[in-house]
């Protein structure tokens, strides 16, 4: 992997607001294929701000996105999807009272019949699904007609996440996948972004998690408040430089050390949040 | 993963990843607790309402004939709220349309397909505010048709006065508008029993078999990730609005050919009435869930209700308790049905 081949998707000075509010500011960023960038930054940094605006769901307030190195503007998550951007959101993505079968093709629904009388496919969409999640490892899953509120918050995440991996045709987009998953799960997520890798398709990944990060990022990305604080590929820095960097900027080092001293004057107590 | 995963997965034979069609399966489903329901007053009824010909053609049809009016306003009313909406100013939409229907054809004397013309057009608009100002201000549809239905009720009452210098108005149609929208036809059954039967097919196949109602059930189960998904959330909730209004308006042209005059009476009762069969028919309060068949068979039941008291010894009035008891019980059923949904393990079938 060179820095030679032509970025996938790519951000170009991009601002987004809400209002008055400015949540990214001039976002320039490149994802190549065959290449997994970690997005990293603390809480409320506009991680999930900048991938909802790469998978069609905001417009860039200014700036440009490039996909293949050509302008590209999405008026809405199906555009997006239509062009092979596939998205994991950080929160949702399933519906409760719906069956496996029709939670995994919503919005893509696959149909039978002709002209306007077009049928939900039901047995093919449920076969899909169920094989989708049973090669993710989620093996309880037999019936696709079974309601997903019956089934864990894990095994929800999972069936999002299959779906990315099942549509993503050329960018895949994990918004902190691995929350709510077990060291099972988590471990086959890191292993479905390697085989995504593989197979040639650009990975965005966001995590807070420093070993998930070094465990699949070969580009790094770190927002601080809505801009790129910095910018680099996995062998130009240290792991304890990149959990630094994690950790919005302070060495994590002295933050631990903070910690630890703090605890030592007051019975064991971890100290209370500063504002 | 395990041997044992893999060689589950890859027998010769794929396993069946839908759940066959079987007996057990079709009473776990949610419309049979309202078919049920159904049946139970069905045949109270009948015991007690058997000597004064319950039972008879006649006594059918005037159940079901009210069932066709609520019916087919009920099942919009209930794809609204399986997307999480609700529209109350149908109540003021029906008596607009007839008001429509018998202004323009009845005093202006238009062709009856003009006064069509004019009324679902009418209807496609107010309709279309409702979803507008619903997906514009993120205002509760029930609050933004609250205030449709008194602006709607409102205008109606002064257009008409303004227009005719009445309040009621007379109507004549040919005879094929009369057979296709307000007559009686065998076993005193009414042109709007045929609207209601279609709807309810149309609908079901909307609903149950074409995509557009998986994009309803998700844009009521989790709005922001129907966004995601890309649906077209505001659109669909537009559409939904104008289907609930035009539907109301079907409701009224078919009454006021039917009796050939029109008022500009406001009609609360039937808000309640669309609202019950509705809930009744299994339909969550909080969206996300529903069924065509189930609002059928709970629109069937309030009219055999509220029609069928007259034929029994009873009090008319004891019509309403039974239905507020209903409805209770119909809340608490769909209640545990939604626990059952989402607290049930996946896993009973694993070992
Ligand atoms: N639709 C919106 N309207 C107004 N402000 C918004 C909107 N969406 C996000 N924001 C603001 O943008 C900022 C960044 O939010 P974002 O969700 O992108 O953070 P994040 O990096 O994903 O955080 P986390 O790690 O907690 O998920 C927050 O301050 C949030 O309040
Ligand atoms: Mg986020």
């Amino acid at each position: 992997m060179t820095d030679t081949t032509a970025p996938v998707l790519e951000m170009k000075a991009v601002d987004k607001s809400f209002g008055p509010i400015d949540v990214l500011h001039e976002i320039t960023l490149k994802v190549r294929a065959g290449e997994v960038l970690c997005l990293l930054g603390d809480n409320g940094a506009g991680k999930s701000t900048l991938i909802k605006t790469l998978s069609g769901v905001h417009k860039p307030t200014r700036g440009e996105m490039l996909m293949d190195g050509k302008p590209v503007t999405f008026s809405g998550p199906k555009e997006a999807q239509a062009a092979g951007i596939a998205t994991v959101h950080q929160f949702g993505g399933t519906y409760p009272l719906m069956s496996v079968g029709r939670n995994f093709f919503i919005g893509q629904e696959p149909t039978k019949g002709w002209g306007p009388f077009k049928v939900f496919d039901r047995h093919k969409a449920n076969a899909i699904a169920v094989e989708a999640v049973q090669n993710f490892g989620i093996t309880r899953i037999t019936d696709g007609d079974r309601l997903c509120g019956g089934l864990s918050g894990g095994e929800r995440q999972s069936l999002a996440i299959a779906r990315a991996v099942h549509f993503g045709a050329r960018v895949l987009i994990l918004d902190e996948p691995t929350a709510a998953l077990g060291v099972k799960q988590a471990a086959h997520v890191l292993r479905i972004v390697g085989e995504a890798r593989r197979r040639g398709l650009a990975v965005i990944f966001i995590t807070h998690q420093v070993m998930h990060a070094m465990a699949v990022g070969d580009h790094f990305a770190v927002l601080i408040r809505g801009a790129i604080a910095a910018d680099f590929r996995r062998d130009e820095k240290s792991r304890e430089e990149i959990a630094d960097l994690m950790a919005g900027g302070e060495s994590m080092a002295d933050l631990e050390a903070s910690i630890d001293g703090y605890m030592d004057t007051h019975d064991g107590h971890a100290p209370p949040p500063t504002a | 993963m395990t041997m044992e995963t893999t060689s589950q997965t890859s027998g010769p034979s794929r396993p069946a990843t839908s759940t066959p069609f079987s007996v057990g399966a079709l009473f776990r489903r949610p419309e049979t607790g309202a078919f049920m329901g159904m049946v139970l007053v069905f045949a109270f009824f009948a015991y007690f309402g058997f000597d004064r010909n319950f039972l008879s053609p006649y006594g059918t049809s005037s159940w079901v004939n009210m069932a066709s009016t609520v019916g087919i306003i009920a099942i919009p009313i209930g794809f609204l709220m399986i997307a999480g909406e609700l529209d109350i100013s149908i109540g003021a939409m029906v008596p607009a349309a007839k008001m429509s229907m018998a202004i323009a054809v009845g005093y202006y004397g238009l062709p009856v397909g003009i006064g069509l013309l004019i009324t679902f057009g009418l209807a496609a608009f107010v309709g279309w505010v409702n979803g507008m100002l619903v997906t514009r201000t993120n205002v509760p549809s029930l609050i933004v048709t609250l205030a449709t239905l008194f602006a709607v009720s409102g205008l109606t009452l002064f257009l008409s006065l303004w227009l005719t210098d009445t309040t009621s108005q007379a109507l004549t149609s040919p005879a094929w508008a009369k057979a296709m929208f307000g007559d009686y036809h065998a076993w005193g059954f009414q042109s709007s029993v045929f609207w209601w039967l279609g709807m309810a097919a149309v609908l079901y196949y909307v609903l149950h078999l074409s995509p557009w109602g998986n994009w309803i059930f998700a844009l009521g189960g989790d709005k922001e990730s129907a966004r995601n998904a890309g649906i077209p959330i505001d659109k669909l909730k537009i559409a939904l609005f104008m289907l609930a209004a035009m539907a109301a308006a079907l409701s009224g042209t078919c009454e006021a050919i039917l009796s050939n005059s029109a008022t500009t009476t406001t009609n609360f009762a039937l808000i309640f009435n669309c609202i019950i069969a509705v809930v009744v028919g299994g339909v969550l309060l909080t969206g996300g869930f529903g069924t065509v068949a189930g609002v059928f068979f709970g629109t069937a039941t309030l009219a055999i209700v509220q029609q069928g008291i007259g034929y029994t010894p009873f009090d008319r009035n004891l019509s309403s308790l039974i239905i507020g008891v209903m409805l209770l019980i119909a809340v608490l059923m769909n209640d545990t049905f939604r626990n059952m949904a989402t607290s049930m393990s996946a896993s009973k079938k694993g070992k």
